[in-house]
């Protein structure tokens, strides 16, 4: 038997990105030394080298970027001409793609996932959106009809660690297509690439103080949520600080929309074209390290295929390669931070106890740096934690359903209601689940395809509010009293 | 969906209780598992390693209406020694021809490890009667050819007569011999992805040693996501039967680039087992010299003019 084929590395150069030793706030269009005095260090989870440091945004500091955000919009933003706000966002969404390769390294670099996937995925989804938001910018009396859609005001938008550059062109570009003006706190483990898209809102000549980036810890993001001259917040993360976020705001007034966990259930029915069934199954719990709040992270299986598809997923497994995030055959990154890899481990410790079966294919994991092996329980009752908790990592629950009916009882059976995911070759049958299957997403034949025309959110405890799409501007709009035009 | 034939005894068709059906092909699907196959970044020792095998792995071929012995004694001379500055480089598989041309070729290889493959069965439209597509497997064997490829009747197959392309594939792997038998499918006129599946598991259920994609005669020959089909099926019958189909895309793949696509897909879909030339082949015309030419380039480091490559 001739031997395998070991492929020589082939690393993009991190050579494209210039990185300072220490980033201030962007407050006004300028970084600015924090008021707290105080950084912490934001690292590469892939070797634990320190990257740079970042500033702690204080009271004071959120404070000024509060108050940047609404100098900028009484003087100017919220009444220039909306075709001139779409200007600046179609040069920002260019000025992305023209910069993508830089961003997809640094995002790599400071994240740890593959640069397969920041290069293919993150990068031209961010710059599409920017594009699709542009392009509503002056038409929004046309997307709500006998509306009288106006902008609201100062948003603060606090954006998690998974796709910290694509959660940021969620949140910004419907924001400032709306005409509001922002102040964004990126997630405390991956604020490069949000201080880079501070260079990108520069160089688009975007007015001082319509976008402003704080960094730090959840200190400062609750700083944010509760500072009055805020009308809006946008949070995408845990269902825990959502929660807190919501108490918080009860009874302020200030509009909210919550992008919160997920345990999406993966339903594979036994007419599926089985091996791009375990491609999508693949795609939906191995993508991104499986940080993805909608990921397929229940497979149900109807019984009668269960035996072949585990085989052939846990075949598919042995050939993911693991390793260097900027090595383009990678195809599994580092887990993003020590305080995540944690949670997994507690966890499938946990299922382990429970009574489940593991499987890890063989692989090294490198010795610096945060890793953890892809992961597949089998024997998973719907009654243990790993069937029921967001584990936000690698890991799959395996659990098999007999009837159509079942499939449907288990799927919904969870407090989260984020995505689902339906394979078979029979269209009607995708009809029916769809209309039973209580999650905002429902993907049929694929999974984690993502699109800025198409609108994204939760039900339950996943959430309130969509974004992308025409509904994504809603959140961002007071739409006023309907009206009747006439002659 | 329509069940496979009846079978006779010794051959298997995935039939097992838990693959009652055929199965489907999801064509998005695929064809997004293929791009991404190949996106694959292959370099320095792994590259060598991959164009090393594509030579070894290669049917080189002519199937010309002008082929004549002259031409034959050039294309062999190529195949077993494909750069002559060069003896590292080893010889191709097998050299593939229209029937008439199997002497002048089985002379021109002899004491050499390239064998001859021949195209048989009313070659490339198989629109003939069985009893003459058997007849001329049993001359171009007797005539030495090592391999033969013979394509499925697509007329029988698109209007649902299974059971005679069956039947067809059954006598001519028994016309064979001890030759090996490719069954070409020629995929571009099955016209969906579920055909080329069913129409590789009913070859490999009749005998074939090798399922090929197409006689290189049509546009839109083999592709990545066809050839990932077959891949796919090769492995569930592996996995059902344990018995070993060789694969061959042939038609269109003219770069040094699109063969080691094609290789890493083999790997990454049916492992190491398969980089073997007794179970893959790359039919190709035109795709030799660039392959001699990017393997001088990873050896020095630079590009060399075309001229510096025979043409034959």
């Amino acid at each position: 038997m001739p031997a395998g084929w070991e492929y020589a590395p082939a690393p993009e150069s991190r050579d494209i990105v210039t990185l300072e030793e220490r980033y201030g706030l962007f407050i006004g269009g300028e970084l600015v030394d924090p008021r707290s005095g105080e950084y912490f260090p934001t690292l590469n989870p892939g070797t634990e080298e320190q990257l740079a440091e970042v500033a702690q945004a204080g009271p004071q500091d959120v404070d000024a970027a509060v108050g940047a955000a609404r100098g900028a919009y009484d003087n100017g933003w919220s009444s220039i001409s909306p075709a001139e706000r779409a200007k600046y966002l179609f040069r920002i969404a260019r000025i992305l793609q023209e910069r993508s390769r830089e961003f997809a390294v640094l995002e790599s670099m400071n994240g740890g996932k593959p640069i397969r996937e920041s290069r293919d995925v993150d990068l031209p989804l961010a710059a599409a959106h920017f594009f699709y938001y542009a392009g509503w910018a002056d038409k929004l009396e046309y997307a709500f009809p006998n509306r009288r859609p106006r902008s609201i005001g100062v948003a603060g938008q606090i954006i998690p660690w998974n796709f910290p550059l694509l959660m940021l062109a969620w949140k910004i570009a419907p924001a400032l297509a709306a005409g509001n003006t922002v102040v964004l706190k990126p997630a405390e483990t991956t604020p490069l690439t949000a201080l880079l898209f501070a260079d990108v809102v520069r160089q688009a000549e975007l007015p001082p103080g319509v976008v402003n980036i704080i960094t730090g810890d959840g200190r400062a993001g609750a700083e944010l949520v509760k500072h009055e001259g805020v009308d809006k917040i946008a949070f995408t993360g845990s269902t825990e600080v959502g929660k807190a976020i919501q108490r918080e705001l009860a009874g302020t007034g200030k509009k909210l929309t919550l992008e919160l966990g997920g345990k999406a259930a993966n339903i594979v029915f036994d007419d599926a074209a089985l091996d791009q069934a375990v491609e999508g199954i693949v795609n939906g719990i191995y993508f991104n390290q499986g940080h993805v709040c909608c990921a397929g992270s229940r497979l149900l299986v109807q019984e009668s295929i269960y035996e072949p598809l585990i085989a052939k997923l846990k075949r598919r497994l042995t050939t993911l390669r693991l390793g260097d995030p900027l090595d383009k055959n990678t195809d599994i990154g580092a887990i993003n931070s020590k305080q995540q890899l944690d949670k997994i481990t507690e966890l499938v410790a946990a299922g382990e106890e429970e009574g489940a079966e593991i499987y890890q294919p063989p692989c090294r994991l490198p010795e610096k740096g945060y890793w953890f092996a892809p992961t597949v329980f089998t024997n998973v009752a719907q009654s243990y934690r790993i069937a029921q908790e967001e584990i936000f990592g690698p890991v799959l629950s395996v659990l098999t359903f007999r009837t159509p009916d079942e499939a449907v009882e288990k799927a919904n059976n969870t407090a989260y209601g984020l995505s689902a995911g339906v394979w078979t070759e029979k269209g009607s049958r995708i009809l029916s689940m769809a209309q039973k299957l209580q999650a905002g997403v429902i993907w049929a034949n694929t999974f984690n395809r993502f699109d800025p025309t198409s609108p994204f959110g939760g039900f339950k405890e996943s959430g309130f509010g969509r974004e992308g799409g025409l509904h994504g501007l809603e959140p961002y709009l007071d739409l006023g009293e309907s009206e009747v035009r006439g002659g | 969906m329509a069940k496979a034939p009846a079978l006779p005894t010794g051959f298997e068709l995935p039939l097992e209780p838990r693959l009652p059906r055929i199965g489907s092909v999801d064509q998005v699907a695929v064809e997004e598992r293929a791009a991404s196959l190949a996106r694959r970044s292959i370099k320095k020792d792994a590259k060598i390693f991959a164009l090393d095998l594509a030579v070894r792995m290669m049917d080189l071929t002519t199937l010309e209406g002008q082929d004549t012995p002259g031409k034959i004694a050039a294309l062999a001379s190529k195949a077993i020694r494909p750069d002559p500055a060069d003896t590292s480089v080893p010889s191709v598989a097998a050299i593939c021809v229209y029937p008439n041309l199997v002497p002048a070729a089985v002379e021109r290889v002899r004491g050499s490890s390239v064998k001859v493959a021949s195209v048989a069965t009313a070659f490339p439209s198989g629109q003939a009667p069985t009893h003459l597509k058997v007849a001329e497997v049993r001359e171009v064997v007797e005539m030495g050819a090592d391999e033969v490829d013979m394509v499925i009747d697509r007329g029988a197959f698109l209007s649902g007569r299974y059971a005679k392309v069956y039947d067809e594939i059954v006598q001519v792997k028994e016309a064979c011999g001890e030759a090996h038998l490719k069954v070409i499918l020629e995929v571009s006129e099955l016209g969906t992805y579920d055909n080329v599946r069913r129409a590789s598991l009913l070859s490999m259920a009749a005998g074939a040693d090798f399922i090929k994609t197409s006689t290189g005669k049509l546009p839109g020959a083999a592709t990545l996501p066809v050839t990932l089909v077959m891949l796919e099926a090769i492995r569930d019958v592996h996995d059902e039967t344990g018995r070993k189909v060789g694969m061959k895309p042939a038609g269109g793949i003219r770069q040094s680039k699109q063969a080691v696509q094609y290789l890493v897909q083999l790997y990454e879909t049916l492992g190491a087992e398969w980089l073997t030339p007794d179970l893959y082949r790359l039919g190709a015309s035109t795709l030799l010299n660039d392959v001699l030419m990017q393997i001088r380039k990873e050896k020095t480091g630079r590009y060399q003019s075309p001229d510096y490559f025979t043409v034959d």
